[in-house]
């Protein structure tokens, strides 16, 4: 095995210095009768065993490098520059623990610190964290954040079109408390606010790719004295106004699609973002600032006292491990394309969807839903949605997700998504195979 | 190691420049929303090789497994073999969707599955999930689903959680998202959990307990069938926190010795990197009565297919989707390359290699706990008057090695908590130990070189209590 480097010599004067005669001897605590178990596993494999079985499995799935792609719903197929995973993936990055040690951890921290001053910009906040598990649960302990600031407001105001696995994260997070959740319809400023409210929650866009204006909402929110929390998309917000501009006391996003392959839906990366004022409220790690005797600058994990490891069972949250990888992906992503690439990809989403949504609108028997949107958009069908979906799979085209998967009722809904991935020829594709697979 | 000062991305930033170029558009311009055009978005601006140059240097002044001995406690920072990396990287994996059609993702399916099985199997375990981000998150699974399960026995009132004064802070933080109290059980002069105490503990309140074996001493929990089946008496189930696993694959599966629940970190026993914080994995595994509960979805086979499913009463979901999945690869490709045999031969290795650094270290290091250890131990680092374990752990870095934990876990003053993997050789084990000694020494002799270091890296020590005093938490340029 070529991950154990000690010779059967080396073991032997190991023992000897421990002053044992066997290896199993060190195990003497472990109840004899369940000591050394024979385990029912198949035998091991050599590394090129291994990846052939690994690489003949991976090539059973089909997926965006062998179909045209136009489904998003929550996971994108974005460009990832050739130089966020060579960067990324550096021994130096990839195998150094959470920078407890920051004297020699000043790579990662200065890297995170980074992450955190381009994602408050883009979302128009004064503090982002280091990053949470994925877009669900950033947004479920943004909830749980709001709700903590006074359990006597015990509602939480939800939009019935969120992601339903959003919707289901948030539930089991809240599932042990006595906190109600109440999904209202339409724009988040029509929500029903009152002084129970810890928080009224809106898509930036909803899952439907529908997009609402923040401003009124916020006011309204802040006017019943419940917080504001919006899930954005990021990369929309390098074109429109950020929520934070608008009046959003939280921003939560995934950030997947900054830099980060789809991967089955994980590792995603969840973003947060807060307001000055929650600052010592947020979960998750924050690196800050520091100077050392010398006054030169370096990076350290900040306010701890919020943590777990310092705060036991008064911490904010559990979270300890994150996705600092994934952040760093979309860290070296947002710096390679600046301001100017990230506008221009979110320029190329949103015209090429736009000139996808309208070829489709005219197609007898389609109907986009949306009044405004950005890469994603709701289309009514002529015949269920899985049957097109089905049809053209054997075109190698995937159009989109058929919302029958989460609700049986909504037979007749198809949620596309175009991004800078998809040519005009292959939208133009799409749009005249949608055609004949109704015909 | 890169000492020179490395600027800010703002700071490289020069007006126009792009780091990578872009197609350009081949459909009409559409109109944006008027009312929500935004003007700027002051992101830095730079060319690709400022890029490539910044983020190289970055990660030069990072201690890294690959670069350095990384003796972190409780944290396994063994090596992450390269083929995990190359497995991880087949295009088949990151250009499959999650909602894709379970007969478009036949094959992640399978891997999910295979994965599941073999992680069943080396715990014991009836069934498992994946969909865990990480350790924690495990925890929070597992103590939802004993919160489920005592309702679905008629015992919902059982809300009170015991916990060791040795366990980990997320694992009291779990309990309080699940809505369980917590209560404190000390441990016994032998480092181990005190019967006493714990007998004491179990009222008809008690849901169950969390056990961390071996504990964050490093011990073996010698009493663990004895303190399941007295839990279990008693009305509670028993949690597992995996962490420590790497002291036991192969050797011990606490599923058939009386834990109902548990978390492995496959980012600490199997081998996936720890990516400067994460992404982990959390696999959470039950025994039968527990297993309907378990979140999901999970993987399944019939008849020949793979498909992925909810489990009959599962806690529901705990992310979108189906757990870190390129993480998942990693570990299915390293628990393949182990086989049985691999996998005691891993624990056999990280215990004889924490026995010799402990036997090596015990008469200059004090030791609380004296007994042999399993994968890790605590020693103190209280070796001269005025010299702390703070003190010890910057000197290492001017010799080259990551510090171990320090100040965990709280019950052992100064502690300095020695993890060194079965990945690593007797001469950096013994380098290691010089190093030791040598400060030690130093200690006594010229205290000032452990007050004042590290001194070979980017910067000294830093003033964290400014920092959190009035925190600068983003680039205000
Ligand atoms: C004993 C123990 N339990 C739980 C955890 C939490 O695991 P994670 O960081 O993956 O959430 C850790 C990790 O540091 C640990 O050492």
């Amino acid at each position: 095995m070529p991950f154990i480097p000690n010779a059967e010599s080396d073991r032997m004067a190991m023992l000897e210095a421990i002053g044992k005669k066997s290896i199993e001897a060190l195990f003497a605590d472990v109840p004899a009768r369940k000591r050394f178990p024979k385990l029912k596993l198949p035998p091991a494999l050599s590394e090129q065993e291994v990846l052939r079985e690994i690489g003949a499995m991976a090539a059973k799935n089909r997926g965006a490098d062998k179909v045209s792609w136009f489904l998003g719903a929550g996971i994108y197929n974005h460009f990832i520059p050739a130089l966020v995973p060579a960067l990324a993936s550096r021994g130096e990055f990839l195998t150094a623990y959470t920078p407890y040690q920051p004297e020699v951890s000043q790579g990662t921290l200065q890297a995170i610190f980074e992450y955190q001053s381009m994602a408050a910009r883009l979302f128009g906040v004064s503090v982002v964290n280091a990053s949470h598990y994925d877009g669900a649960t950033a947004l479920a302990e943004a909830a749980l954040m709001a709700w903590k600031l006074d359990e006597g407001r015990n509602k939480i105001l939800l939009p019935e079109d969120l992601h339903p696995e959003y919707k289901a994260v948030l539930k089991t997070y809240f599932s042990s408390f006595k906190v109600e959740i109440v999904e209202y319809s339409g724009a988040p400023e029509n929500a029903a606010l009152d002084s129970g409210c810890a928080c009224l929650i809106a898509g930036y866009p909803c899952f439907s790719g529908e997009l609402y204006g923040l401003k009124a909402a916020a006011q309204r929110a802040h006017e019943a004295g419940a917080l504001f929390i919006v899930h954005a998309d990021p990369l929309m917000c390098a074109i429109l106004e950020s929520p934070g501009a608008q009046g959003a006391d939280i921003v939560v996003a995934e950030g997947q699609s900054l830099g980060n392959a789809m991967n089955f839906g994980g590792p995603g990366l969840g973003m947060m973002g807060a307001t000055e004022k929650l600052m010592r409220r947020m979960p998750g790690r924050i690196v800050g600032e520091a100077k050392d005797h010398d006054g030169r600058r370096g990076f350290v994990l900040t306010l701890t006292a919020r943590e777990q490891h310092i705060r036991r069972e008064k911490a904010v949250s559990n979270i300890c491990s994150n996705q600092g990888l994934v952040m760093l992906q979309s860290c070296i992503y947002m710096a390679a394309l600046g301001a100017g690439g990230m506008k221009q990809v979110a320029s190329l989403c949103y015209d090429k969807a736009h000139y996808a949504a309208s070829l489709i609108n005219s197609l007898k028997g389609f109907k986009v839903k949306n009044r405004s949107f950005f890469k994603e958009f709701l289309v009514s069908t002529p015949i269920p949605a899985q049957v097109i979906v089905d049809r053209l799979a054997k075109r190698k085209i995937m159009p989109g997700l058929a919302l029958s998967r989460y609700d049986s009722k909504k037979e007749k809904e198809l949620l596309i998504c175009v991004t800078e991935m998809n040519s005009k020829t292959e939208i133009d594709r799409l749009v005249a195979a949608l055609k004949e697979a109704v015909l | 190691m890169n000492l020179s000062p490395e600027p800010l991305v703002f700071e490289l930033s020069r007006p126009g420049l792009v780091g990578c170029s872009l197609p350009v558009s081949d459909v009409p311009a559409a109109q944006l929303p008027k009312d929500l055009v935004r003007s700027s978005i002051d992101l830095p601006e730079l060319d690709e090789l400022t890029v490539v140059r910044h983020f190289t240097r970055l990660s030069q002044k990072n201690y890294s497994i690959d670069t350095h001995f990384y003796p972190l406690g409780s944290c396994t920072m063994k090596y992450n073999p390269k083929a995990n990396e190359a497995a991880a990287a087949e295009s088949g994996w990151k250009n499959i969707h999650p909602l894709a059609g379970h007969s478009e993702a036949q094959g992640a399916i399978e891997l999910i599955y295979r994965l599941q099985e073999n992680l069943a199997e080396i715990g014991g375990f009836s069934s498992v999930s994946l969909q865990p981000a990480a350790g924690a998150h495990g925890e929070l699974a597992g103590v939802l689903m004993i919160r489920d399960c005592l309702k679905a026995r008629g015992q919902g009132q059982r809300t009170k959680m015991l916990i060791p004064d040795s366990a980990h802070g997320t694992n009291p933080a779990s309990c309080t998202m699940a809505g369980f109290t917590t209560q404190t059980i000390p441990s016994g002069k032998d480092g181990n959990i005190d019967l006493k105490a714990l007998e004491a503990a179990l009222d008809d309140s008690v849901a169950g307990i969390m056990i961390t074996n071996p504990n964050t001493l490093g011990l073996f929990e010698r009493n663990i069938t004895k303190i399941a089946a007295m839990v279990h008496e008693a009305g509670g189930l028993v949690y597992g926190d995996g962490a420590n696993m790497n002291a036991l694959t192969g050797v011990f599966q606490p599923g058939k010795s009386g834990i109902d629940v548990m978390h492995f970190n496959l980012h600490k026993t199997f081998s996936t990197p720890h990516g400067g914080g994460g992404p982990g994995a959390g696999m959470v595994a039950a025994v039968k009565e527990l297993a309907p509960f378990l979140p999901g979805p999970i993987a399944r086979k019939r008849s020949g297919k793979y498909e992925l499913a909810m489990p009959e009463k599962s806690i529901g979901r705990l992310k979108a989707f189906y757990g870190n999945f390129g993480v998942l690869v990693r570990a299915y490709c390293y628990v393949r390359m182990q086989g049985a045999e691999g996998l005691r031969r891993i624990a056999e290795n990280s215990v004889l290699n924490a026995n010799y650094l402990r036997a090596r270290l015990e008469k200059t290091y004090k030791l609380k706990y004296t007994r042999p250890c399993m994968h890790e131990f605590v020693a103190m680092g209280d070796v001269a008057p005025g010299i702390r374990t703070l003190d010890i752990a910057k000197r290492l870095i001017d010799y080259g090695f990551h510090p171990p934990t320090i100040y965990f876990p709280l019950i052992v003053p100064e502690a300095l908590m020695i993890e060194p993997t079965e990945t690593e050789s007797k001469k950096t084990l013994d380098d290691f130990v010089e190093a030791m000694l040598s400060i030690a020494a130093e200690a006594k002799t010229t205290p000032e070189l452990l007050h004042n270091a590290p001194t070979t890296t980017p910067v000294g020590r830093l003033d964290e209590v400014a920092a959190a005093r009035s925190p600068v938490l983003c680039f205000r340029g």
